[in-house]
């Protein structure tokens, strides 16, 4: 690991400065994906500017109805917060779906959101990976392929997103606060994570030295009744092959309103706008919920080793939509 | 880059100039003499290294120990009182909750830091109703340990143990 300087400014504007100073500073959070790398040798930061102390650890509620997720709130106290819990149990679940134990009581929301990918190749320097060295070609295309991306991938990059709680983010419509050399603006989910297209080192539209400060649910009845289901290799302790996140609210029979986001499936969270403008204002039935996972799924590009997502991605959407309109009528 | 750190450790106050790069687990076990963290992964896939930092359960090896000065860490060690076992390690020894005892330290100090947890029910993965009470049935102490890996599987009396400290 190469040396590096570390500091803890008490301010925000003081740690933007420092690392919109330094193309190799870095913010570090609770540590767990950013020490991983500087151990795997895969991030080589000079500076360490640690902003757990500058951020807010609280959840608020504010003035018109929105609750503020401060970026220091470790995952595990997001996910067993009463307000979360009671109406947005999607994130709680997709939180609690997540590592494990320690790993959550570590974990900040702002570096959740950032994590990179579990690709095995992009973990490993011996490797070709565009995303770690531009150029140097995709070995994940012609190699493991379990965890590929099946929708919105390029010859470039076929990696998936790996955080949970961003996929229940994204159902929801949060907006993520950030504080960059430029003074502060908002980025509505899923806007924060980008396609590979021909440049996968970048994961986000974020700039060197952008600091996540916040993240906003808005005011959402619907999500109320929400739920996250994942699907992994072990019971527990696992990342997603595939998950959705899904809020539903069904009226006599007919679906009212939804959200649902995809896990597992792209380089980014995926909002399933298709399969909700197909749901909508029909019939709350399993026939429904599998005919507009096939059709969010329809574009998808497969090959031997993770074509088994497409009929597990329609399943899980179908299950997950299943479980929540059966809640409702009980 | 060296920087000059505070730790209490097991009730100790231990001061120690270190690199920024050593983790909070090498500067227990290398620089301070406290092996009873273990290294298993190194990159917090397998718990061995848990340890109870200002009292809540986390992995030591994924975090800079600079990142704690004047922090509070209890390691299983440090868990036991004059002359008698904390009662967690007490149920382990009485249900034979391991056999070659590696991953020991670190179940110890995760199923002391979950029982907090639960006891504040928190919800986990297995948990049916978000808002109700947490009932810390075997389904729940396997989900909640999850993130602690025993290579020996002693996981059966692992989960008796701590059923048996739960009450
Ligand atoms: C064994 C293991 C299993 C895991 N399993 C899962 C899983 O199943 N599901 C899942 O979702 N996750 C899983 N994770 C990943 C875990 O959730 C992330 O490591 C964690 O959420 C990252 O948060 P952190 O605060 O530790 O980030 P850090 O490691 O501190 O930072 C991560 C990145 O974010 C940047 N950063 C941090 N904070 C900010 C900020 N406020 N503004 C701007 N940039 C910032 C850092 O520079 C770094 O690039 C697992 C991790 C491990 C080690
Ligand atoms: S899929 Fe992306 S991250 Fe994985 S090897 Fe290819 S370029 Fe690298
Ligand atoms: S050594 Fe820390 S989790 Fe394995
Ligand atoms: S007792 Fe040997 S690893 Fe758990």
């Amino acid at each position: 690991m190469k040396p590096f300087a570390y500091t803890r400014p008490a301010e925000a504007a003081d740690a933007v400065a420092e690392v919109a100073a330094n193309p190799d500073a870095a913010y570090i959070g609770g540590g767990t994906n950013l020490v991983d790398h500087m151990k795997l040798g895969i991030a080589e930061p000079t500076s360490l500017v640690d902003v757990r102390d500058l951020l807010s650890h609280r959840v608020e509620k504010l003035p018109d109805g929105r609750i503020r997720v401060g970026a220091a709130v470790p995952n595990s106290d997001l996910a067993a917060h009463p307000e979360i819990r009671e109406h947005y149990p999607v994130l709680s679940q997709a939180l609690l779906a997540g590592a494990s134990g320690q790993l959550r009581n570590a974990a900040t929301t702002g570096g959740n959101l950032l994590q990179r990918t579990r690709c095995v190749y992009f973990q490993n320097r011996a490797m070709p990976c565009n995303k770690r060295e531009p150029g140097t070609g995709c070995a994940a295309i012609e190699g493991y392929g379990r965890y590929n991306a099946v929708l919105g991938a390029s010859e470039h990059c076929v990696a998936t997103h790996p955080s949970d709680m961003a996929v229940a983010l994204t159902a929801l419509g949060a907006q993520v606060r950030v504080l960059g050399p430029s003074g502060e603006r908002t980025i509505d989910l899923p806007g924060l994570h980008r396609l590979p297209g021909d440049t996968p080192q970048r994961d986000t539209i974020l700039e060197h030295g952008d600091l996540i400060t916040a993240v906003d649910l808005p005011r959402l009845p619907l999500a109320a009744r929400s739920a996250y289901r994942k699907v992994r290799d072990r019971a527990s302790y696992a990342f997603a092959l595939v998950s959705v996140a899904a809020a539903l609210r069904v009226v006599d029979g007919t679906v009212e309103d939804v959200r649902v986001a995809f896990g597992g499936l792209a380089h980014a969270p995926w909002r399933a706008h298709r399969a909700e403008e197909e749901l909508r204002g029909g019939p709350a039935t399993e026939e429904a919920f599998r005919d507009a996972a096939r059709a969010e799924l329809a574009d998808a590009e497969t090959g031997p080793g993770n074509a088994f997502k497409v009929p597990m991605a329609v399943n899980t959407l179908a299950a997950t939509l299943r479980d929540l309109s059966t809640e409702e009528t009980s | 880059m060296e920087a000059t750190i505070t730790l209490h450790v097991d009730g100790e106050k231990r001061e120690l100039t270190v690199d920024t790069r050593t983790t909070l687990l090498d500067a227990l076990r290398d620089r301070l003499g406290n092996t009873s963290p273990k290294k298993g992964c190194d990159h917090g896939q397998c718990g061995s290294c848990t340890v109870l930092l200002e009292g809540r359960r986390v992995v030591s090896c994924l975090t800079f120990a600079v990142a704690h000065d004047g922090a509070t860490v209890t390691t299983a060690a440090g868990l036991a009182g004059e002359d008698q076992l904390h009662p967690v390690a007490r149920a382990f020894v009485d249900h034979d909750g391991f056999q070659c005892g590696y991953c020991t330290p670190g179940q110890v100090c995760s199923a002391v830091g979950m029982l907090e947890e639960a006891g504040a029910d928190w919800p986990s993965h297995v948990t049916e109703d978000l808002r109700a009470p947490v009932t810390l049935d075997d389904a729940e102490i396997r989900e909640r340990m999850s993130g602690n890996l025993c290579r020996c599987g002693a996981y059966v009396n692992i989960v008796a143990a701590i059923r048996e400290a739960s009450r």
